[in-house]
């Protein structure tokens, strides 16, 4: 026993699988504590904020200020205030007016400006130039103009008794604050999805709940599975007919579609994660049966078990202590690939709106499912549901490894 | 070895097994093998049986018939002279508690899971010895390994893959001196066994025998060692019994052809090695 775990950690597969899941794990169980609460508090109002660090603007504005004097703030400013799009439309102004822009680099916003306050007369009349056109173009000149000019912005708040505006302060350009200094920071590394949850928050949580799901299902699967294939393999004769006939029915009609129909029939409502883990595994154990039942029908004829049976052992023992222990590395790499395909089963569930109901716990399915709903993958939201992706991604790799790591220690000829 | 072992008659004792056209077919159409073809046998309480037969002959299937082990498709087994019914799992342990075995391959008859301490306590277990002091079972332990020429002491505590396969079937036999079934079907028990070895340990399965009237069924392919142990013998070819009578009767005046040429094929020590044929094969290259 000592020995076989010695070599399966020798394994460098499995140990690398292991130690990506160890991980996983770990990161489930350390970062509610460093960021605790609700995973599915909704924090934001609008939709898909993106990932970044957020700090409160009104804190910022009661922060004490620094002066820095910053010699590329400006261009900077209006650099990042100039869209791509009012960028090609200046190109465009300066074709229409014939104006020599050999050379020029739209992204170089010092070379672009030069040539606009060079050349741009509003007055101008050009040849197919729409009035609304027209209008862009003065729009555009007059906010480059004022974020040029050396202006403040001035804070007023309403006075208590009137309600007139009374001015606080000036926020000059050159004001600076130190982030560390503002009151209120919230950092969302992965952002919020489309009811304004912190992502990353939800995504830990909704690791822990597939894992879950993943191992009950598992659970569950192996554990028909094993009885059933020991039974109907060790027993054999008609028990073997009949068990064999309802793994076959199980197998004919595809998992998937059973699945299917049971999540859609039990409803909604009754639909916690647990019951479509059992739901789940309850569908996937014909593969265990069958192989459970194949490896037992090689080892019921062995002396050792007759042995066994000649010293008058019961059936119970002579399962338990001379095929169980034979098959056991088998059943543990079966039940790691049951864990791996719930999880994915929970997910494809969930996508198509029959997974758990979505008031309680976040799933990984269900983050997909609701990324979908809302478009994040039109929108450009890669946030909720890429990590969610490789996150589904790096668990069944490292479970999958795990597997082929073991299978590689138990199975001889596969060892190199 | 002695020559002057007496042999009993025991053609009018009670009965223990007998066979009546007893069959076992495996697989059906063309990948038909008739394992066991249509046998007749009589084996007595007490009586020495050796089943002797060239490798493919049967014998193995024949021994998991008897032991009830595998259904014979056609025929019937008698025990006590009455019809054998085993058709139940119950009846089936019944018929267990006073049979045991020593299979062929001893490498597939141990639990590798098991220490070997394990095989050999289940045995007093079975006994009725499950209450006795550990001191006394580490006694009967070590008592029956040394009918087998092994120490007890050099083995406790290890795995049987840990042994070599003369060891395992030592082992195996060891377990007979502990459980003094009242029939022994023993597959090819000493084909690992140094021939100094085998002699000892055959001499004191003998003994076992005279002190408590075991039956006992010996397989085997060397001829000469079912004359030196058996009282009766049995030759099988490709499922048949080709002839079968008292030891001496049968080796000693062989009737049919195959038994002959099995006589005739019992290496002699002291006889010429006939290299002529080698000669002619390494002239033509
Ligand atoms: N489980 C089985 N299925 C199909 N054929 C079998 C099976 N067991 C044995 N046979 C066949 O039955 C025949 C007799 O086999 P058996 O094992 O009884 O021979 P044996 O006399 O014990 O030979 P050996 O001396 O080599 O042990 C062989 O031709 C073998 O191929
Ligand atoms: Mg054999």
């Amino acid at each position: 026993m000592k020995n076989t775990l010695r070599q399966v950690f020798h394994s460098s597969k499995f140990l690398v699988g292991f130690i990506i899941f160890l991980l996983i794990l770990l990161t489930m169980w350390v970062y509610p504590f460093l960021n605790p609460g609700n995973p599915l508090e909704m924090i934001g109002v609008g939709t898909f904020a993106r990932p970044g660090t957020y700090f409160s603007l009104y804190d910022a504005v009661n922060t004490p200020a620094e002066t820095l004097r910053l010699s590329d703030a400006d261009d900077k400013r209006v650099a990042a205030s100039m869209s791509m799009e009012d960028r090609v439309a200046m190109v465009e102004w300066f074709t229409l007016a014939e104006v020599d822009i050999e050379g020029l680099d739209i992204n170089d916003t010092d070379a672009l400006l030069d040539l606009w306050f060079a050349n741009y007369d509003s007055s101008l009349k050009l040849k197919g130039m729409t009035n609304a056109k027209k209008n862009y173009y003065k729009r555009l000149d007059r906010s480059i103009r004022e974020i040029r000019a050396a202006d403040t912005f001035t804070l007023m708040h309403p006075d208590e008794d009137s309600g007139e505006l009374v001015k606080r302060s000036d926020i000059s350009k050159t004001d600076y604050i130190n982030v560390g200094q503002v009151t209120n920071v919230k950092r969302l590394p992965l952002g919020t999805d489309n009811f304004g949850r912190d992502v990353l928050k939800e995504l830990v949580s909704a690791t822990g709940t597939s894992i879950v799901i993943g191992l009950i299902a598992g659970i569950v699967a192996t554990f028909i599975g094993l009885s059933l294939g020991l039974l109907a393999g060790y027993v054999g004769g008609f028990l073997d007919d009949i068990i064999m006939f309802i793994t076959n029915i199980f197998t004919v009609i595809p998992s998937f579609v059973l699945l299917i129909l049971i999540s859609y029939s039990i409803g909604q409502d009754q639909r916690g994660a647990s019951v479509v883990a059992i739901v789940i595994g309850f569908t996937s154990w014909t593969w265990t049966a069958r192989s459970v039942r194949s490896q037992v029908i090689s080892l019921r004829n062995r002396d050792h078990v007759n042995l066994s049976k000649l010293s008058g052992h019961s059936l119970v023992r002579i399962i338990l202590t001379d095929i169980l222990p034979y098959i056991a590395s088998y059943v543990v790499m079966a039940f790691i690939l049951q864990v791996s395909s719930g999880i994915l089963s929970e997910a494809q569930l969930s996508l198509l709106g029959l997974g758990p109901k979505t008031t309680e716990v976040p799933t990984l399915g269900l983050m997909m499912n609701w990324a979908m709903l809302y478009s994040a993958h039109t929108n450009g939201s890669w946030w909720a549901y890429f990590p969610v992706i490789l996150t589904i991604t790096f668990i069944s790799f490292s479970l999958n490894l795990m597997n082929t790591g073991l299978d590689q220690v138990f199975n001889p000829t596969l060892r190199d | 070895m002695s020559e002057t072992r007496e042999r009993k008659d025991f053609s009018n004792g009670p009965l223990c097994l007998s066979g009546r056209g007893v069959t076992k077919v495996f697989g059906i159409g063309d990948r038909k093998t008739v394992a066991v073809d249509h046998v007749d046998f009589d084996f007595h309480e007490g009586e020495f049986v050796s089943i002797v037969g060239e490798s493919g002959s049967g014998k193995t299937t024949l021994s998991k018939l008897l032991l009830g082990l595998m259904n014979p498709t056609e025929g019937e087994i008698l025990f006590e002279g009455k019809p054998r019914d085993i058709s139940s799992g119950s009846k089936k342990r019944e018929y267990w508690k006073g049979i045991q075995a020593i299979f062929q391959d001893p490498f597939s008859s141990y639990n590798v899971f098991h220490k070997i301490d394990s095989v050999l306590l289940d045995c007093i277990n079975m006994r009725g010895g499950r209450n006795l002091s550990k001191e006394k079972k580490i006694e009967l332990m070590t008592e029956a390994c040394s009918f087998v020429n092994l120490k007890f002491a050099e083995l406790t505590n290890k795995y049987p893959f840990e042994l070599s396969g003369g060891q395992m079937q030592r082992l195996m036999i060891a377990r007979i001196f502990l459980l003094k079934p009242r029939i022994l079907l023993a597959d090819e028990p000493t084909s690992m066994v140094d021939a100094c070895s085998r002699a000892t340990i055959l001499d004191m399965l003998l003994d076992l025998r005279d002190e408590t009237g075991m039956t006992i069924i010996f397989i085997t392919h060397d001829i000469g060692l079912a004359y030196y142990i058996s009282d009766t013998v049995y030759i099988m070819e490709h499922g048949r019994f080709v002839e079968s009578g008292k030891a001496d009767e049968v080796i000693l005046n062989p009737q049919a052809a195959y038994t002959k040429r099995l006589i005739s094929d019992v290496p002699k020590i002291h006889e010429e090695w006939d290299l002529s044929t080698v000669d002619l094969l390494s002239k033509e290259e």
